[in-house]
């Protein structure tokens, strides 16, 4: 029974962590997916100007820096991808301006078999996130976000022209299909995104083997800061930029863009907050528990000590016992733990709709994440919780006149 | 007969709150081997007070009490621990058995404390077990027995290493009247054929019956006593 008590106690701790920690890097993992990447390729002058996405600004020849990233960081994928500002213009029938509205663009591999190269498409989950129509199969075909669709009165099939600038900063028209709508299910990206395949970008922007960023993604599919640190430390060394130049590569972590940084920073206080919080909480818990057990079988201590027990040997045999029952709770309970936490990992949890309308990028689907920590945290509060509480009440033992732990029982 | 026990000036007082209560209040007693003893009085009068000393689970406030010729003011923890473990068996009233164990690993139990082989034990709680009727129950757990049965398992535990002397303290209280009887029996019969010397305390009338010396106290003191003749 005290061994069902911990087993529970620490499973739960154990949940916890992994749902917490899954709650969190889902988030970061969605912000890494859709924009920032775990690491990314840009100029230096356009990580100078990131948030006004100066296409002018953009990486040359990006073919072959890639495949020498490639070549110099195999353990990450890394993907091209443009993003850029711009209008986009629905005729009627007469070819006539119907409606207008800017636009936050990307441009990603869309097209290459099975599911684009790098798997951008699945990356991104689009399929998951397609409202109407279908995904992009032939070039000139582009998606819009549903609300921005809805906002612009078009349909799938509609033609629809991007109004843009070119590299050299000439205005530019190209004109696409709307193949389907989207909806991230996060509001900053379902007012006004249209993705398109690269190629197509290219040549609306005239961006020939040009891209805004080289986006690179660590093959755990987890943003790890440290290895990202790894990355960039080897990069400084093998892309040297000794003139300073404005249109170098430089690397940026996701740390690096925007609030990221203070965003995962933040996450992992939290985790680390609630986590020590839920598992002191989880620990006075087990140790009352201890406590307790103890206390209730004063009875039966002062049994053995009437029969000519040694006080010393009581209170070890209560303590061992309850490093057993820690161990054994502790086992269980961590088994238990991550079998839900897997669980949870694996399937998710679909809040769906209750997160609609947040402006920030929060995933829809709650998911935990097991990390080796996981397998040894639940040991804190197990056993070591449990024993002290066993060996606060064993201090009765030596406190109390034998006669006294009668008194207890009958009491 | 020779003096199992030697009671002298016995004092015993309690803390309470910022004075004392003074429980036992000058004892003077001398226990012969073999006796079937009984401390009677109503609740209250020190009757469990002066079993405990005399069983060195507590300790006298002042003067002496001299068991088995082990002076009890004067033991270590492991001394009176080893005095208890050799020789000395106790029978409460609420029987304080061990709830998760079996008859038989209740009755060994006394027994794990001392130097006796896997074989010897066995033989030694079948024994035991026998003088009080229940060898049909070796491997029943306290809660599956009535009330008389788990005290004759607690008779049968204060028995099993066959000690000098046993104290047993309102062992009838939770049980009827045909079951005291019967246990009573048990223990005068254990008391004739081993020789072990008990000592009780009590205020039912039933047990008083029994008795061979009747040692009545009133507010912590011996007030009276009475011998039967055999
Ligand atoms: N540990 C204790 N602390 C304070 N008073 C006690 C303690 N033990 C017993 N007493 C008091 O001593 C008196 C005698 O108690 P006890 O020996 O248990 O009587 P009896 O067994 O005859 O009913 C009672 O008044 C009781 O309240
Ligand atoms: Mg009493």
């Amino acid at each position: 029974m005290p061994i069902l008590i911990v087993a529970v106690g620490v499973a739960m701790s154990v949940f916890l962590h992994a749902y917490i920690t899954g709650l969190m890097n889902d988030s970061i993992e969605m912000n890494a997916k859709l924009s920032f990447g775990h690491v990314k390729v840009v100029t230096k002058s356009f990580a100078e100007n990131i948030s006004q996405m100066p296409t002018d600004l953009a990486l040359l020849e990006t073919t072959a820096l890639k495949e020498k990233l490639s070549k110099e960081f195999p353990e990450v994928a890394w993907v091209e991808r443009i993003q850029f500002g711009g209008l986009i213009d629905a005729p009627d029938e007469n070819g006539e301006t119907k409606s207008q509205g800017p636009a936050i663009g990307i441009g990603i591999d869309l097209l290459s078999a099975p599911t684009g190269r790098g798997g951008e498409t699945e990356r991104m989950g689009m399929a998951k996130s397609l409202v109407r129509g279908r995904l992009p199969e032939n070039k000139g075909e582009i998606l819009l976000s549903e609300l921005f669709s809805q906002k612009l009165g078009v349909n799938p099939g509609d033609k629809i022209t991007l109004i843009g600038s070119t590299m050299n900063g000439a205005m530019s028209y190209y004109n696409f299909f709307l193949a389907g709508t989207l909806s991230f299910g996060v509001q900053v990206m379902d007012k006004g995104t249209i993705v398109a395949d690269i190629e197509d970008v290219r040549l609306a922007l005239d961006m020939e083997d040009a891209a805004t960023e080289i986006t690179g993604f660590f093959g755990s599919g987890y943003f790890s800061a440290d290895l990202a640190a790894d990355v960039k430390e080897k990069f400084v060394s093998n892309f040297p930029n000794p003139e300073n130049d404005e249109y170098s590569p430089v690397m940026l972590s996701l740390k690096d863009q925007g609030s990221m940084g203070q965003f995962v920073d933040l996450s992992n206080t939290m985790g680390a907050i609630i986590t020590f919080v839920f598992m002191l909480a989880m620990s006075l818990v087990l140790w009352n528990a201890g406590l307790l057990g103890g206390i209730r079988r004063y009875g039966e201590f002062g049994i053995r000590l009437a029969m000519g027990e040694e006080k010393k040997h009581v209170y070890r045999t209560l303590v061992y016992e309850s490093v057993m029952i820690g161990i054994a709770g502790s086992v269980v309970g961590t088994a238990f733990g991550l079998f839900f936490a897997w669980l949870l990992q694996t399937y998710g949890l679909n809040l769906g709709d209750s997160m609609k309308g947040s402006s920030m990028m929060m995933p829809t689907i709650i998911r935990a994440r097991i990390t080796p920590v996981d397998f040894y945290i639940g040991f804190l509060p197990g056993i070591v919780s449990t024993v002290i509480g066993a060996m606060l009440a064993g201090v009765g033992i030596y406190k109390r006149k034998t006669s006294q732990l009668f008194k207890e029982l009958e009491a | 007969m020779e003096n199992i026990i030697q009671i002298n000036q016995l004092i015993k007082r309690f803390p309470i709150g910022k004075g004392e209560f003074t429980a036992l209040k000058g004892i003077n007693l001398t226990f012969g081997t073999g006796e079937f003893a009984g401390l009677i009085g109503p609740s209250g009068s020190g009757k469990t007070t002066l079993l405990n000393i005399i069983g060195s689970l507590d300790m006298p406030t002042e003067g002496e009490a001299i068991v088995l010729g082990k002076p009890i003011s004067k033991l270590s923890a492991k001394e009176s621990a080893k005095l208890r473990k050799e020789s000395l068996g106790f029978i409460f009233q609420s029987y304080n058995l061990l709830q998760v164990h079996t008859v038989f690993e209740n009755v060994e139990f006394p027994l794990l404390l001392l130097d006796y082989t896997t074989s010897e034990r066995k033989k030694m709680v079948m024994d035991a077990l026998e003088w009080v009727g229940l060898t049909d129950k070796v491997k029943s757990k306290p809660p599956q027995l009535s009330g008389g049965e788990c005290q004759r398992v607690a008779i049968a535990r204060a028995m099993v290493k066959k000690p000098s002397l046993v104290l047993a303290d309102e062992p009838t209280a939770n049980l009827d009247a045909a079951n005291s009887h019967n246990i009573l029996q048990t223990m005068l019969n254990l008391n004739r054929e081993l020789k072990t010397t008990f000592i009780f305390a009590t205020h039912d009338e039933k047990v008083i019956g029994y008795l061979k010396r009747k040692i009545f106290l009133k507010d912590g003191l011996v007030d009276h006593e009475e011998w039967i003749k055999k």
